[in-house]
């Protein structure tokens, strides 16, 4: 078989090993876990949607966005408008336009227009944003998150401001999320093999060189934007629709260190990275919030302090990026091969 | 009420604390391309510093008591040293590595400190009363200004002063500005790397002490959050100052301070609460017009 073709099936063995891998860790936690394993099952999968998102534009383009929260606030909400009963929707936001308060759509589409509002926003504001480079792009996705925050904690009667939404159906079990996880994975592997997945590539690890062999890194980057912000909206659909209620502050800041802090834990440089960290980091956080609520061991109940979670995660942080500076997998995927680890896309040293 | 004179020292103080906190992430930020996402953290602390740790709602001054010529200098060396001691524990290991991970980095450093406080402190906002007195209101220009006001413009103009004094004529200061101009080059010429960052990370962390003291006076509040959306906007105007550039990180924060009490006094009723939304959109707007900054230096045009 020529090389190409065979690297080519190379790659597309990673989103297919990761799947299984989801696959395999679901049956288990909803085979033999208890019912809140199944739940924080059900919530890994969903950061997996959302930090495979943020991974389409940030591990491609090398950019950091701090705005996919917002992106993710705007997905969750349409989701909520689109499936709340409309007598509740009279009383908690009555500002809605007419054909917004009378829908009660099935919850798929409702996920699908939660998507694509978010991917039409992401493309108008990635269309300014992304005019910018490096550092000042990622300080406009802040302003952007801000932007979004203070819209959605003010606008009293559309999205009932710091008051949450309630009330929204809560179908989103480990299976439907681990259907979109894999969703998210194959678009994800297509686009980064793709040919404006390598051109964006090429502009990760060098802006200069790969303009001036006539890669339009400002089209690329709104592609692979619009593509991100897609998944990013759905994950904030399902947290919302796996929650139950909806508050603009819960897509802030917060959010917004745990998924960057998950994908840059695994490794930015590769899909394989986005996954493995955030399975890692929500087993970690799962352990200590079991811990924090306690154990007994015989007589005794032992359990650690509240807010030690946080801190502990923060801690082994800051621990990985000095052992390990571009994360667990060091941008290697994972791929069929005779050795496991396959060298590509290692992540640009400084 | 709101008579232009007003206006001008509303904006002035208010531009003052974001300029100060503005300078202290773009000195870091000259010496090694960190984008130190803790500093909101180190001005919580400090401002946490002042009282005795628990959880009950009353707070109980612990260095809060002491006399201001005490409090002042001891307050600024806390600063100082939580931030030289976070340079040695985590950003030394971290120097070879990218930008993007020493940012990630101190964010995680943030969180941390964040929940340390909130872990000893408790959630709730506590009533600090500092200096009472400062906040009596005094006329002068046909305004009613309270003193604290004046005393934040007069302090951010002093330290401003000082610390240009120290940049242009003391040997640390050469370093410095030499660093932050081309970091490689300074160090072949003999600049030692450890000293300037070390010296960078103190008067950062001395700097966020000074507007820990000024916030807690002004709002009489001590709370685990109230460091973040200083951080912020400080953030924002070092990256409208252009990056690097520490009188571009001053203009840029009193501008937005400007900026923001404009809108709030200028908005219609309705769309005051969006306030921050469109202070924000002007920022992207400047960056889309400028994106190297408003007063960005030679050097900070991308070389091939």
């Amino acid at each position: 078989m020529h090389h190409h073709t065979l690297m080519r099936l190379r790659s597309y063995s990673t989103p297919v090993l990761l799947s299984l891998a989801l696959l395999a860790l679901t049956v288990l936690a909803v085979g033999l876990g208890d019912k809140a394993l199944g739940r924080a099952m059900a919530e890994l999968l969903i950061r997996v949607t959302l930090v495979v998102g943020l991974w389409i534009f940030v591990g491609n383009s090398g950019v950091i966005s701090f705005g996919h929260a917002g992106y993710m606030c705007i997905g969750a909400y349409m989701s909520a408008w689109l499936t709340l009963k409309p007598t509740m929707k009279a009383l908690l936001l009555p500002g809605l336009p007419d054909w917004l308060a009378q829908a009660q759509w099935p919850v798929f589409p409702a996920a699908i227009a939660g998507g694509l509002l978010a991917a039409v926003v992401g493309l108008i504001s990635g269309a300014a944003i992304l005019r910018l480079s490096g550092i000042a792009a990622s300080i406009a996705t802040f302003a952007f998150l801000a932007i979004v925050n203070t819209v959605y904690s003010n606008w009293e009667d559309v999205t009932g401001a710091t008051s949450s939404v309630v009330g929204l159906p809560r179908y989103v079990d480990a299976w439907v999320a681990l259907a979109w996880a894999v969703a998210a994975i194959a678009v994800a592997s297509l686009y980064a093999n793709s040919g404006s997945g390598l051109a964006l590539r090429a502009t990760r690890e060098d802006e200069v060189a790969a303009q001036s062999s006539g890669v339009n890194m400002y089209r690329h980057r709104l592609l692979s934007l619009v593509i991100s912000t897609f998944f990013t909206g759905v994950a904030g659909a399902l947290l919302g629709h796996y929650i139950g209620v909806l508050n603009p502050d819960s897509f802030y800041l917060g959010l917004t260190f745990i998924a960057l802090a998950m994908l840059v834990v695994g490794g930015i440089g590769s899909l394989t990275g986005a996954v493995v960290g955030v399975v890692v980091l929500s087993a970690a956080i799962e352990a200590l919030v079991r811990m924090e609520q306690g154990i007994e061991v015989g007589q005794t109940h032992l359990s650690i302090p509240n807010g030690a979670q946080e801190i502990v995660i923060g801690v082994a942080m800051i621990v990985i990026l000095i052992l390990r500076p571009s994360g667990l997998t060091k941008g290697r995927e994972w791929a069929l091969s005779g050795r496991l680890f396959q060298k590509r896309g290692q992540a640009k040293r400084a | 009420m709101t008579s232009l004179s007003q206006l001008f020292f509303d904006a002035a103080s208010l531009g003052g604390i974001y300029a100060l906190a503005a300078l202290g992430i773009a000195l870091i930020f000259g010496v090694m391309n960190l984008v130190n996402f803790a500093h909101g953290e180190y001005i919580t602390f400090c401002v946490f510093a002042l009282i005795v740790p628990s959880t009950d709602a009353a707070a109980h001054l612990f260095l809060g008591k002491a006399p201001a010529i005490v409090l002042v200098p001891v307050m600024l060396m806390i600063g100082g040293g939580l931030a030289v001691l976070s340079e040695a524990l985590i950003f030394r290991r971290l120097r070879n590595a990218t930008p993007v991970t020493m940012m990630i980095a101190s964010f995680a450093l943030g969180f941390v400190l964040q929940y340390a406080l909130l872990a000893a402190y408790g959630g709730r906002p506590k009533a600090v009363s500092l200096w009472p007195g400062l906040n009596t209101p005094v006329e002068l220009l046909g305004a009613s200004v309270p003193l604290l006001q004046l005393l934040v413009i007069g302090v951010t103009v002093a330290i401003l002063v000082i610390l240009f004094l120290l940049l242009r004529h003391t040997r640390l200061g050469l370093e410095m500005r030499a660093a932050a101009e081309n970091f490689t080059m300074a160090r072949m010429l003999g600049v030692k790397a450890n000293r300037v960052i070390t010296g960078a990370f103190a008067i950062s962390g001395a700097l966020a002490a000074a507007v820990a003291l000024i916030l807690v006076t002004q709002t009489g509040v001590a709370d685990v959050r109230m460091g973040g959306p200083v951080m912020l906007v400080a953030f924002i105007a070092t990256v409208i100052g252009g990056m690097g550039s520490l009188p571009g990180a001053v203009a840029a924060g009193f501008l937005l301070g400007a900026a923001s009490v404009m809108l709030q006094a200028f908005l219609p009723l309705d769309a005051r609460p969006f306030r921050d939304a469109f202070l924000y959109s002007l920022v992207i707007g400047c960056l889309l017009l400028r994106p190297q900054g408003l007063f960005a230096s030679a050097s900070a045009k991308p070389r091939v």
